[in-house]
C-alpha cells in the first residue's frame, strides 16, 4: 500500500523532472488590484474551501483586501464559525484521503511552493479523461487527485497531445484542446476567474507582503539618511591619517 | 552633569579597573593598520550577523514549537499573528544566509592577503573551527520550519554519518533519536540551534578575536607593522588606534550592508528559492520523498563534492569522506602555504592563477550542487562504444564536471606546498604602500 501510494506521488514529480511538463503561463495577476482579490476570495470559499482548508489565514484578516468584517460574515463565511477563527474545513483528513487517495492538502502556501504560474496553468488546463478514477486529468499535474473544481465554468474539455520530431531530431509534443460541453463562463471570463482566485492565494501565502515592501521602502530611506551622516564623520576622523 | 558623570565614571573605574584596560587593549589603544581595504569588513560584518541572529533568534522561539505537529504551523503563526513576527521571521532567516556570505567573503581575505600565516595560524584554526560550527548551527536551524526541505535535507545529512563504517548506522541512529527524521530530533535540534551551537560559537568568536589582538592584525601589503615603529611614542607608524579610526568606518560598511541585507528581506526574502526554498512550504511529510533534494546554498559546493566521488561497494562512504577533508583540509592551510610572502600583491604567477581556477571551481561547485545532475544533459557516447562501457560510469555532463571541479578543490590545497615554493615573489615594501 505504501509503495502504491509512493507511486501514486512520485510519478507526476517523475513525469516533470524528465522535462517533459507542460509550459507555464505567466500569471497576470496584479496584488494592488482590490477587486480581483475579493473576487478571489469568493471563488475561494464556493469552490476550494468545501475540501481545501487555509488553516492559517484568519477571516478578519480580509479586511486588509478592503471588506468590512460584517461583508466577510455575511458573503464568505457559510458555517458559524466566529471572524477571527481561521479558514479550516469541516472535510477530514480520513475521509479526504478515502475519496481522493491523498487529504487535500491546506491551501494558505500554496502560492508560495507551487508559485502564481503554475497554479494559474494548473487551474485551467483539466481534461475529461474516462481512464482515470473520477474522469479528470490536468496538463500540468498529470494523474491530479482533485477533480475538476471549476467545471461548471470552465466546461469540459479535452486535450489531445500529438509528439512530432522536427528537422533536428528533436521530440517535441503538441497539445491540442477541444470544447466538449459549454461552462457558464467564456474562456476570457474563465481566465479572468482563475487569474482572480490565483490573485486572492498569493496574498494568503502572505498576506504581510505588501506592508513588507511599504516598511522596507521606508527602512532603506532612513538607511540612505544614516549613511550619509556615517560617511562625513568618517571623512573628519580619517582627516589626519596619511 | 558632565561633573556627575566623571565622578559616577571613577567610582566605576576604581572598583573594576579591568573594564579600562581592556577597552584600550582591544579598541582604543589596539592599533590595527591603516591600509585595510573593502575586504577587510567582513570581520566585524560577521560579528553584526551574529548578534542580529542571536537578537531575532530569541523573539522566534517565543512563539515558536519544537513539535513534529506544531513546528510548520508555529512559523505561519509567527508570519501572520504576531505582530512583526515576519520582519522576525524574515530577518533570521536572510541572516543565516547573509552569514555564510559574509563569512566566505572573511576567508577569501585570508586566501587573498596570507592572513592564516606565522604568526596567525591560531587565528585561522579559530576561524575554521568558528565556520565548522556555523555549519552546524545552519543544519539545526534549518530543520525547525518542518518544511519538506528541512525534513529530507536532515534525513539526507544524518545518512551520510551513517555510511561510516561499523559506527554509522547506530551514530546515525543516535544523531535522530529515532528511527526516522522525527518529533525527538526535531526537541534536541531545537536546544542544540539555541543553546549549545551558539554558546559555543560565542566561546570560539571570543577565542578568535584574543588570539588576533594578540599578534595583531595582517594588511592588504603582508607588512609585519610592528617592524616600524616611532620612537617616540612606541606606536606603529603605519598603525592606527582601532577606536575611533575603524570603529567609525565599519560603521559606514555596516550601513552599506544593511542597506543591502534590507533589500532583500522586505523585497525579495526568497531569493528565487535559494534563502527560503520553494519546496520548504509544503509541511514535512515522512511519506514523500521530494524528487530533488537540494541543500540551501551555502552547502552545495560539498553536496557537489559528495555526488561527484562514486560509490565504493555500493556505499557512499568514499564521497562523505571527501566531503570531510575538504572541509578539515582548511586547517591545515597555514603548513601547507610554503610562500615566503603573505599578500597577492607580491606573490607570483603560480599563486594567482591556483587562487583564481579555485574560486571558479568553488562557485561551480556551489551551482551543481542546487541543480539535479542531469542539469547539462549528458555526453553523446553510444553505449556499447569502448568509452560508453569503460570509461564513463555516468554519463551526466554535470557530474563530470563536479568530479573535475572537485579535484581542483583538492589539488587547490595538496598541490600548495609545491607551487608556492617554486612561485616568482616579488620583494615586499618595509612600510604599507600608500
Amino acid at each position: 500500500m505504501r509503495r502504491l501510494l509512493a507511486l501514486w506521488f512520485f510519478a507526476p514529480a517523475l513525469a516533470l523532472a524528465a522535462g517533459e511538463g507542460y509550459r507555464l503561463d505567466p500569471s497576470p495577476h496584479d496584488p494592488y488590484d482590490l477587486v480581483s482579490l475579493q473576487a478571489g476570495a469568493r471563488t475561494f470559499v464556493n469552490y476550494c474551501l468545501n475540501c481545501h482548508g487555509a488553516q492559517y489565514m484568519r477571516y478578519n484578516r480580509l479586511t486588509q483586501i478592503g471588506l468590512t468584517e460584517a461583508q466577510i460574515r455575511d458573503n464568505l463565511m457559510f458555517s458559524g464559525d466566529k471572524v477571527g477563527e481561521t479558514m479550516r474545513v469541516a472535510l477530514n483528513a480520513k475521509d479526504g484521503k478515502d475519496w481522493f487517495g491523498v487529504p487535500p492538502p491546506d491551501l494558505s502556501v500554496i502560492a508560495r511552493s507551487r508559485g502564481a504560474d503554475w497554479l494559474y496553468t494548473y487551474l485551467r488546463t483539466f481534461y475529461r479523461d474516462p481512464k482515470t478514477v473520477h474522469g479528470w486529468n490536468n496538463a500540468v499535474f498529470p494523474n491530479a487527485a482533485m477533480p475538476h473544481a471549476l467545471w461548471t465554468l470552465q466546461g469540459v474539455r479535452a486535450l489531445e497531445t500529438v509528439s512530432h520530431t522536427d528537422k533536428s531530431g528533436h521530440v517535441g509534443v503538441a497539445y491540442k484542446w477541444s470544447q466538449l460541453a459549454p461552462g457558464s463562463q467564456n474562456p476570457v471570463q474563465y481566465d479572468a476567474t482563475v487569474r482572480d482566485l490565483v490573485n486572492f492565494l498569493v496574498y494568503v501565502g502572505e498576506p504581510a507582503a505588501q506592508s513588507r515592501k511599504r516598511i522596507g521602502t521606508i527602512v532603506l530611506f532612513v538607511l540612505g539618511l544614516l549613511f550619509i551622516l556615517a560617511y562625513a564623520l568618517k571623512k573628519a576622523y580619517w582627516k589626519d591619517v596619511h | 552633569m558632565a561633573a556627575r558623570l566623571t565622578a559616577l565614571w571613577e567610582w566605576f573605574d576604581s572598583r573594576m579597573p579591568t573594564l579600562a584596560s581592556e577597552w584600550r587593549k582591544h579598541a582604543s589603544e589596539y592599533y590595527a593598520p591603516k591600509n585595510f581595504n573593502f575586504w577587510y569588513y567582513f570581520g566585524s560584518l560577521a560579528l553584526l550577523v551574529l548578534v542580529i541572529q542571536i537578537v531575532s533568534g530569541i523573539f522566534l522561539t517565543m512563539h515558536y514549537k519544537p513539535d513534529a505537529n506544531l513546528a510548520f504551523g508555529s512559523v505561519e503563526y509567527i508570519m501572520r499573528d504576531v505582530s512583526g513576527g515576519w520582519i522576525l521571521r524574515y530577518i533570521h532567516s536572510t541572516g543565516a544566509s547573509a552569514f555564510f556570505i559574509v563569512v566566505y567573503l572573511h576567508m577569501f581575505r585570508g586566501l587573498l592577503y596570507g592572513s592564516y600565516q606565522r604568526p596567525r595560524e591560531l587565528v585561522w584554526i579559530f576561524g575554521v573551527l568558528i565556520y565548522l560550527t556555523l555549519m552546524g548551527e545552519a543544519f539545526f536551524g534549518y530543520l525547525l520550519p518542518w518544511g519538506q526541505m528541512s525534513y529530507w535535507g536532515a534525513q539526507v545529512i544524518v545518512n551520510l554519518f551513517g555510511t561510516i563504517p561499523l559506527i554509522g548506522p547506530d551514530l546515525a541512529l543516535w544523531i535522530r533519536g529515532d528511527y526516522v527524521v522525527g518529533d525527538a530530533t526535531l526537541n534536541r535540534f531545537f536546544a542544540l540551534h539555541v543553546i549549545a551551537f551558539p554558546l559555543v560559537l560565542l566561546g570560539l568568536v571570543v577565542v578568535h578575536l584574543l588570539a588576533l589582538h594578540d599578534v595583531g592584525s595582517n594588511n592588504p601589503d603582508g607588512v609585519d607593522i610592528k617592524k616600524q615603529k616611532d620612537p617616540k611614542t612606541g606606536h606603529p607608524l603605519d598603525g592606527i588606534p582601532f577606536h575611533p579610526y575603524y570603529t567609525v568606518k565599519d560603521l559606514v560598511g555596516a550601513i552599506v550592508f544593511l542597506a543591502l541585507f534590507c533589500s532583500v528581506m522586505f523585497f525579495t526574502p526568497e531569493v528565487g528559492g535559494y534563502f527560503l526554498e520553494y519546496n520548504n512550504f509544503i509541511p514535512a511529510d515522512s511519506l514523500k520523498t521530494p524528487s530533488h533534494i537540494a541543500p540551501v546554498w551555502y552547502f552545495t559546493p560539498y553536496y557537489t563534492i559528495l555526488r561527484a566521488v562514486p560509490p565504493l561497494f555500493d556505499s557512499q562512504f568514499p564521497g562523505v569522506l571527501a566531503m570531510g577533508i575538504a572541509t578539515l583540509i582548511l586547517f591545515f592551510l597555514p603548513w601547507l602555504d610554503r610562500s615566503p610572502v603573505k599578500s597577492i600583491r607580491y606573490r607570483g604567477t603560480l599563486y594567482r592563477s591556483a587562487l583564481g581556477i579555485f574560486v571558479v571551481a568553488f562557485l561551480v561547485l556551489g551551482y551543481l550542487g542546487t541543480e539535479p545532475t542531469t542539469v547539462w544533459g549528458q555526453f553523446a557516447v553510444r553505449e556499447d562504444s569502448w568509452i560508453g562501457k569503460y570509461l564513463l560510469d555516468t554519463k551526466e555532463v554535470a557530474t563530470w564536471v563536479g568530479r573535475f571541479c572537485t579535484v581542483i578543490y583538492f589539488a587547490f590545497f595538496f598541490a600548495m606546498p609545491w607551487y608556492t615554493a617554486r612561485d616568482q615573489c616579488r620583494p615586499v615594501p618595509q612600510r604599507v604602500a600608500e
